[in-house]
This record gives structure tokens, sequence and C-alpha cells, in this order.
């Protein structure tokens, strides 16, 4: 008996965490998403099996092993976690970057423009495309957050907007560059790109490049300011209680600004990993990527922390690599869009299993007081 | 005999709190009840679930012997149970009538409404009942004590014949509170049951028979009030003896530390909350501001601490003029601040005590080194000398977060962090609302233990007790403006009061 409820306790204490949580709504996203597979007459074991090719590189049909895959995988994941890592900073002092996504496409932009225009000298030719797809990203959000912490804008508002402004700015300047027709400009110079030889060879010629140590920096930096800095300090306090914070002397107005400066610089170099790295020549955008928008999911996955919001982005990664795969097994790979989606609907479930607790806690209550 | 009222083994649980464990209320009919409890004992609970607002766990519930189903208050007022809530719940821009018919409009043909045949019937009861109204006026142009009556008007208006107050007086001073008890009497004469949920002892003594007393959400027992003395009601209580005064040493008063020139502030739509104030603070005082709730007095502690801007005015700190400064710069020159409201301004609650400790320095040495880097170490250590010597109650130490704390507890804490700053200017607003007894004693023991030290210290309270207890000098504020500042031993609750209420003291010259 008391075994037995010592069991009940602990597994109530791992409700209680956030993680738990997390893991618990991924299953329940690809329980239900199975089901949905099941239900139109596929076979679900197929999706899993696109799923593992995406994760390991291992085809189970045939038995044959592509590290390509986990290389594909691994590059797709860099732009999601980096914008969830822009949502998640903002989210930390209480702000909601809806606009990681003009800020991803500004960088994409200006990083397209310094590679073509940019003087072409191995290393520092990227490095600088790289730097200046930050800058504009740290300009882009801190517009939205200047305007928030001095005319008390709403973020939501202004960063939708500039959302359309960056797409049709990106479109006017990249029409600019040379070479351009409607679609893409000329070719980059070799000294642009950031592909990576070594990873190359490693992953069968996958597309994972440099962009993925920046990512892994982005991850060590976005936990290291959160949490060992007087900087982070101040946006958390921030974010959880403004009227404390400034009560308590911390500069709110100007923590807000900072903090959706910094929010876009991580959506910003998103953009120029994603311009310099997965592509040889520039693109004339006619829609939106959507890495962006799809932060906003990865960093509520992610519980806007640093190692969760990887882990987040890295399930996006494996998801859309597996798109193409599912493709080849008849399933169709809008279903992973489905579970994307099933996976935000049931992070509301983090309320409900909080009224669940506190129901039980009650009932715990209730029958010690009445067995008195 | 017969009850009004019979409550037996009551329970009720919230997550996390019983608020009342078996608890027995039995009510004599057309008597006054006073049910005794220090904030948090379950008083309001169990009045919330005869009145309808909540359901009980187990227990019954008989009216005039029948025993009933309580669902909503739309029972509990045909049953003839009439509320009197602490917050009045009146519409301000209508009239008086109008606010006491609402729900019960009566009606002519067509469905118009009969107003003059509503005046007629309010004025009716209020001749009866001694309740002196004007049934034309609107709720906005009436006092709060006039207001309290339209609220008994309300209920008896509805045909109540027991009639539950909700700690009534909070919210008067001291001449209504005198109105109110011959009012409650005159009711009783005219054969109404009351009962009376309060925790201010006198109250009981004035008017009650008898008096139940909750502790902790457990009935304590109840008692004939001409029996008993008011130390034998507070014991009851709190569990233990208390004391009433605080002995304290004559005032040493240094120079002038704060000074506020001529402030005006305005609230958010831009009306003067205060107006034309000046008062001095001398190092080694305490200077309290004694008034009703809502006449300036946060406004006042905004423009000081800087949370809102001032409209002209001056704020004078150690000779500097800090009337424009951030308030992170404040904070440096040595201005401590106990907020009013200690879970929007206090204190994180998500933070834990290290973190909630180190708030406003956690920027500079030792905290943080000269690159921003935060020294966890030492604010830990800060908070674990905090606690200790604050009788700070946290389960897991330093790593407590705040909002898991009681009320009690966060409030030492935020004193604290206060007194640990070492500031010159001590702003403190309510320190003791919803406190139980003991932190109350604790708390006022350090701002004594303050003054003591030599810090300047202001002090706004709405119990006049408190006032009366802690400050040396008391200035009187009604309308955003200070009526009059004197000496603590020139002045008695009496004329405090009636300066409250707005009505400068006769000349007597000091």
């Amino acid at each position: 008996m008391k075994k037995l409820r010592s069991k009940g306790f602990a597994i109530q204490r791992a409700l209680e965490k956030d993680s738990t949580i997390s893991i618990l709504v991924v299953l329940l996203g690809f329980l239900v998403g199975t089901i949905l597979v099941a239900l139109v007459g596929k076979n679900p074991a197929n999706m899993y099996k696109a799923l593992l090719q995406s994760v390991s590189g291992y085809n189970l049909d045939n038995g044959k092993m592509n590290v390509r895959y986990i290389g594909e995988t691994l590059n797709y994941a860099v732009p999601f976690i980096l914008c969830g890592l822009s949502m998640a900073f903002a989210a930390r002092t209480g702000l909601f970057n809806i606009g990681g996504e003009g800020q991803y496409i500004m960088g994409l932009t200006v990083a397209q423009v310094v590679a073509l225009l940019g003087p072409p000298i191995g290393t520092f030719h990227w490095v600088l495309a790289i730097v200046a797809s930050m800058a504009i990203g740290a300009i882009w959000g801190g517009i939205v957050g200047i305007l928030k912490a001095k005319y008390e804008v709403s973020e939501v508002v202004s960063t939708i907007m500039l959302n359309y402004v960056a797409l049709y700015l990106s479109r006017i300047i990249c029409l600019q560059l040379p070479g351009a027709t409607t679609y893409k400009t000329a070719n980059f110079p070799e000294t642009a790109l950031l592909s990576n030889s070594f990873f190359q060879k490693l992953t069968n010629n996958s597309l994972l490049n440099n962009g993925f140590f920046l990512m892994l920096i982005a991850v060590v930096l976005y936990w290291f300011i959160m949490e060992k800095t007087n900087l982070g300090f101040g946006l958390r306090a921030t974010g959880f209680n403004r009227e404390a914070a400034r009560c308590s002397g911390i500069p709110v107005v100007k923590s807000i600004a900072v903090s959706m400066a910094i929010a876009g610089v991580f959506a910003g170099l998103a953009g120029g990993i994603v311009a310099l790295g997965s592509f040889k020549y520039g693109r004339i955008l006619s829609g939106m990527d959507n890495y962006g928008f799809n932060g906003i999911a990865v960093a509520l996955v992610g519980n806007s922390r640093a190692l969760g919001t990887m882990l987040a982005g890295l399930l996006f990664g494996i998801l859309k690599n597996a798109q193409a795969l599912m493709q080849g097994k008849q399933i169709p790979k809008e279903i992973t869009f489905i579970i994307q989606g099933l996976i935000v609907v049931f992070i509301a479930l983090r309320s409900a299993i909080s009224i669940y607790l506190a129901w039980l806690n009650k009932r715990q209550l209730q029958k010690e007081v009445l067995a008195k | 005999m017969q009850y009004a009222i019979e409550m037996v083994d009551i329970t009720k649980t919230f997550p996390g709190v019983v608020a009342n464990d078996k608890v027995t209320l039995r009510v004599k009919e057309g008597e006054v009840h006073a049910l005794l409890g220090e904030n948090g004992a379950g008083k309001s609970t169990l009045m919330s679930i005869l009145f309808g607002g909540y359901n009980a766990d187990s227990g019954t519930i008989k009216v005039h012997g029948k025993q009933v189903d309580i669902k909503d208050p739309n029972v509990a007022t045909e049953l003839g149970i009439g509320m009197v809530h602490q917050h009045f719940k009146l519409v301000h821009n209508y009239s008086v009538t109008e606010n006491i018919v609402l729900g019960m409009e009566p009606k002519k043909r067509f469905g118009l409404l009969d107003i003059p045949k509503a005046e007629k019937r309010v004025a009716e009861l209020s001749e009866t009942y001694g309740l002196k109204v004007d049934p034309k006026s609107t709720v906005d142009e009436i006092t709060v004590g006039a207001q309290q009556r339209v609220e008994i008007l309300k209920t008896l208006y509805r045909n109540a014949n027991i009639i539950i107050f909700d700690e009534p007086t909070s919210v008067l001073t001291p001449q209504e509170i005198d109105e109110l008890m011959q009012i409650i009497l005159r009711l009783k004469k005219e054969g109404k049951t009351i009962v009376l949920i309060t925790h201010k002892l006198k109250e009981i003594k004035a008017v009650a028979d008898r008096c139940t007393v909750l502790r902790r959400g457990v009935g304590i027992g109840t008692v004939e009030v001409s029996q008993v003395s008011e130390q034998d009601l507070a014991e009851m209580m709190v569990g233990r003896a208390v004391e009433f005064e605080i002995d304290k040493n004559p005032v040493k008063k240094g120079e002038v530390v704060l000074s506020i020139q001529n402030l005006n502030i305005a609230d958010q739509v831009g009306s003067l909350k205060v107006q034309n104030l000046s008062v001095d603070v001398h190092k080694g005082e305490i200077v309290g501001i004694a008034g009703v709730d809502g006449n300036g007095q946060t406004e006042l502690l905004y423009g000081i601490s800087g949370l809102s801007p001032v409209v002209s005015g001056k704020v004078i700190l150690d000779g500097i003029d800090i009337t424009k400064a951030s308030i992170r710069k404040r904070i440096e020159l040595g201005l401590g601040h106990i907020p009013e409201d200690r879970q929007k301004h206090g204190l994180i609650s998500e933070f834990n005590l290290a973190e909630n400790a180190a708030l406003k320095n956690y920027y500079k040495e030792p905290y943080s080194n000269k690159y921003g880097l935060l020294n966890q170490e030492k604010m830990d250590k800060n908070a674990v000398k905090l606690i200790e010597q604050f009788d700070i109650r946290a389960g897991q130490g330093s790593k407590t977060t705040a909002g898991s704390l009681s009320g009690g507890n966060q409030q030492k804490a935020i004193i604290a962090r206060e007194i640990s700053l070492s500031p010159h200017v001590l702003l403190i607003a309510q320190p003791t609302r919803g406190l139980d007894v003991g932190a109350i004693e604790y708390i006022r023991h350090r701002i004594l233990a303050e003054r003591e030290r030599g810090q300047a210290i202001l002090l706004i309270s709405f119990e006049l007790d408190e006032i009366m207890n802690l400050c040396d000098r008391i200035a009187t504020i009604s309308k955003g403006s200070i009526v009059g500042i004197f000496n603590q031993d020139e002045v008695d609750e009496r004329e405090i009061g009636m300066m409250m209420a707005g009505s400068k003291r006769e000349e007597k010259a000091i």
C-alpha cells in the first residue's frame, strides 16, 4: 500500500516537470498521427520506417545504410533550432516574437547581398556575410523592441507586419542583384559558401555545413546569457514579473529592446546559414520559408530552454527530412505537418495537467481530513 | 431553542488547503454573533458556503431549523440571508434606489420600471432602521459609510432576516465605525439576526452577544462575549498570549533626510491623486500617513519611489533632488521600499529566495563581476544569511521559490532584502496586511529596530492601531492632501478620524 502510494507520488512529481510534459505531448502527437495514418488505410509502420531512416540513415526495407540522411536531418534542424531560440529568448523576457520569419528573411537577404557583392576573400567573406545577417536580424527585432518599449506598440502586431515588409523588401533587393531572374540570382563565389568538406566526406555529400557549428555556439550562448550573466537575470526578471522588475530598478524598457534585438540575432543567423549553407545561389523569395513560424512551435515544445529547444528543433528536422521518404512509401508527407500541429495543440495540455494535479491534491487532502 | 443558522461539521478543502475542518456554527435567533479569526482562518469560506458562493464537501446546514441545500446565492436570498460584502458591489453611476432594486425592480405595465414606487419603499426602510441615505443621489456622490448603508438596505429590500457583515469596518473612519455599530444594534432591536465577520476585538466587545472563534480552519469554540476579555478572545484566536502595545524608546530625531515639497501626482486618466503635499522625514523617526484607503497614499509612494511620474513638486533625498531620477538611481542613493502589493511589486514569485534577495543589486559586486557574470554562490550565501537573521520559513532554503512561501514569510523576505541593502530612507506601505499575529508582531519589531538604527521611515497603513503604535509623527491624508501633522502623543484616534474625513482640526498651534 505504501509502496503503491510512493509510486503514484513519483508519477505526480514527474508530471510537475515541464520536460516530462513536453515528452508526453510529443508522444501523444505521434500516437494520434499513427491513428490518422491507419484511418486513411496506410500502414503506419511505413511512417516509422521513414522516420528511422531520417534519424539513422538506415533503410529497413533494403537493409542499406546511407549516412547522408543524418547529415540532411541535422542541416534541416539548424534553422528550426535557431528560430526556436529566437522565439524562446523573447518569451523568457515576456515577449511574443512572431517576427522570427521577418528577421530570418532579412538575415537571408543580407547574406545573399554580401555573398554576391562582398570581397571574395576566403573565410572572411562568409564570416562577413553571417555577421551582417546577424546584425540585420538585431535591427529588425530591435525596431520592434523599441516600438514596444517606448510607445507600447504590441510586439505581436508590429512583428507580423514587419514579416511582410521583410518579404517584399527582400524581393526588391534581390531582384537588383547580379544575374537576377524571377526566382534566382547568379551563383555565389566559393568563398561565400558555408560548405565544409569534412562534413561532406563524413555524411556522403549531404548539405551539412559550418552552420551546424554556429548553431551549437548559439545554443551554448543562449544558455550562458540567460543563466549566467546579469543581463539574463534582468531579462528573466522582466519576463516573469515586469512590475516587480521595474520596482527593483531593473531598466525594463531597455530590457525589452535588448531582448528583441538578441532574439532577432538568432533568427537572422538562421537566415544567413540557410542562404549560404543550403544554396549555391541567391533566392528571390516568392513566399515565406516558415522557419520563423515553426520556431514558435519549437520554443513551445522546448519550454524556451536551451537544451529543450535544441531537442525540439532536432525533432522538427527529423520530420522535415522524413517527408520525402514518406512519400516514397505511399504515406502522405502532410502527416508530418499534422503531427507538428498536434504537438502544438497538445502543449495546451500543460495547463490541463496542472488542473488535474491540483484536483488530485485536493482529493488527497479531503480524504485525510474526512478520515480523521 | 431554535437556531437561526445551524452549520454542523462543515468541511471545505481547496487545492493544498483545508479551509474549514469540521466547523460548527450555531447562531441564535435575534442575536449578534461574531465570527472571529485571523486572516486565512476560514471565516470568509464558511460564510461563502452559507451564502451559496461555495458548496461544502461535507456537513449540514439548517436555517430556522429546516435543513437546506444552498446551491447558489439566489437560494440564500430566498431563505432570507443577506450579505454585506467587504468590497461593495455597487454600480457607481446608478442612483441609490437603482442600486438597491437592481435585479428585483418593481415593474409597471409593459415592463416599465416603477422607480417612484421603489424610492418610496427605500425611504420607508431607511426610516425604519435608521439608515440615512438619499434615495435619489448617485453612488458616486455619497460617502463610503453611506455606500455601506446602501448595501445594508439592499439586503433589507430583499427581506433578509439574517444579515452577514464581512469585515465591515475595514474601509470606514472611526466615526463611521461608531455609526455602523449603532446600526447593527438597531437592526438587532428590529428582530434581525446578525453575523459579524471580523478580526477586530473592540467591535466584538461593542456589539456582539456571542462569538465563535476559528483558527486555521478549525472551530476553537463559542463564547458569551460578556464573560470574556479582549485578551481572552485574542488568545483563542491566535493560540497563545498576545502583546497589544509595543514599548518603544523615545524618538531621537536627526536632520531631515527625505523632504517632499508641494508634490502633485496624477493617475493614469490625469486626475490629481496627490495635491500640493509636503512632508519631511527626519533621521530616526517614523512618520505615519493615516487615512482611509484610496486617498492618495498609494500614488504618493509611487511618486516617491519613482514608479509613477510626478506632475510638479520635489522629492529630495539627502539634499539631492531625485524627482526625476530613475528607480535604480533612487535605490542606489539609499531609498528602500516595502511595497503595498507584495505579489505585484515586491517579489518575483518564480525566482528563488537567493535571486529575490539580490533583485535590486544583482548587477553589482559581489553578485556580478565586471564582465557581467553572476556569482550564484554569493547570492546563495546572502540568502542563507537573511533566512537565518529574519526567521524566514523556507522549505528548501535559498532555493525555495518565493511563490511557495506563505504571505508572512514573503513579507519577511522583502523586509530582509530592503533592510540588508541598508538604505537611509524606508518607504513602507501596509506592512502587515493579511498576515497572522505572529508575523505582525515580528515585522513591527523589525521596523522599530530600523528606527533605532537611525533610519528615516515613512509608513502608510490603513490600520489606525498600527499607525498609533509605531509612529512618532502622524500625518493625516484626505483626498490627496495632508490635513494635519501632529506628534503621536498630541492626538487621539477620534481626532485623526475627524481629519481622515477631511475636517481640519481647530487651530491648536504646535
